[in-house]
């Protein structure tokens, strides 16, 4: 059973990847973004992590999707952009080098799978949240704290980049 | 029975996806969307190795991916933003003047 929602699920990511990918218009593109935001986000909830699976649904298909949309709205993207395409032997050499990073990483993937040891779920009787906290606030502390400073840096070159008058 | 492999061929898939996308596409935006793709396919494959490992600590790597691309995906939008009001076209060939 979950094998058939796998696959429908990875059916609508994929599509809507290759939409996003190959449509014209950058506005569908954002749209379909979201569709695979929401699907990866259900596939995360599948593989049991819930806390992941909402901050996903919340930061990414929402808060960066809407910014991706403002800023498609506020630029305006005309006739002749649309139409601009990279010459042909490059479009063709960067899919050739795609072709070859998804050859190296199924690779990577059938070696690092197989070595990999599945172990029981350590703690069940905490929630996936409470798990994720823990783990964030020993461990990981220190890197949390650069991670905001990261953040309030992003804010402030954002902010002085688009300002008007300098 | 769903197994490891099949969340990683679909994270080494959507990443394929993304990398065509960034080498083939010509706006700015677009790129930057395909760049969060590729992102979104690595935090899959984070999340299927922790269930697969029995720990979290997959997930809080997640956590700071997505941290990373927050502060990317802002910075970068306000670049093209700046770019629209110098040039009024936001493609990739019209960043020529940083080569010289």
């Amino acid at each position: 059973m979950e094998l058939v929602y796998f696959y429908i699920l990875s059916f609508i990511v994929v599509v809507s990847a290759v939409f996003v990918v190959f449509l014209r218009r950058p506005l569908h593109n954002v749209l379909f973004m979201i569709l695979t935001m929401i699907g990866v986000a259900c596939l995360m909830l599948q593989l049991e992590a819930e806390f992941i699976a909402m901050v996903q649904l919340i930061v990414y298909a929402g808060a960066v999707m809407v910014l991706f949309l403002f800023v498609v709205m506020l630029v305006n993207i005309t006739q002749a952009d649309l139409l601009s395409q990279l010459s042909a032997v490059r479009g063709w050499a960067g899919a050739l080098v795609a072709f070859a990073i998804f050859g190296v990483i199924l690779t990577v993937f059938k070696v690092g799978g197989q070595t990999a040891a599945p172990q029981a779920q350590a703690a069940q009787h905490l929630t996936n949240t409470e798990l994720v906290a823990r783990e964030l606030f020993t461990t990981y502390l220190l890197p949390f704290e650069v991670a905001s400073v990261l953040l309030l840096a992003a804010i402030i070159g954002a902010v002085i980049l688009v300002r008007k008058g300098r | 029975m769903l197994t490891l492999d099949h969340y990683l061929v679909l994270s080494a898939i959507l990443f394929f996806l993304g990398a065509v996308g960034v080498m083939v596409r010509a706006q700015i935006i677009v790129v930057l969307m395909c760049l969060e793709l590729m992102l979104n396919a690595v935090n899959l494959a984070f999340v299927a190795f922790a269930r697969h490992l029995g720990s979290v600590e997959g997930q809080v790597i997640v956590l700071f991916v997505m941290v990373v691309a927050a502060a990317e995906v802002a910075v970068g939008l306000a670049i093209a933003v700046a770019i629209f009001r110098q040039k009024g076209a936001v493609g990739i060939d019209d960043l020529r003047v940083m080569k010289w």
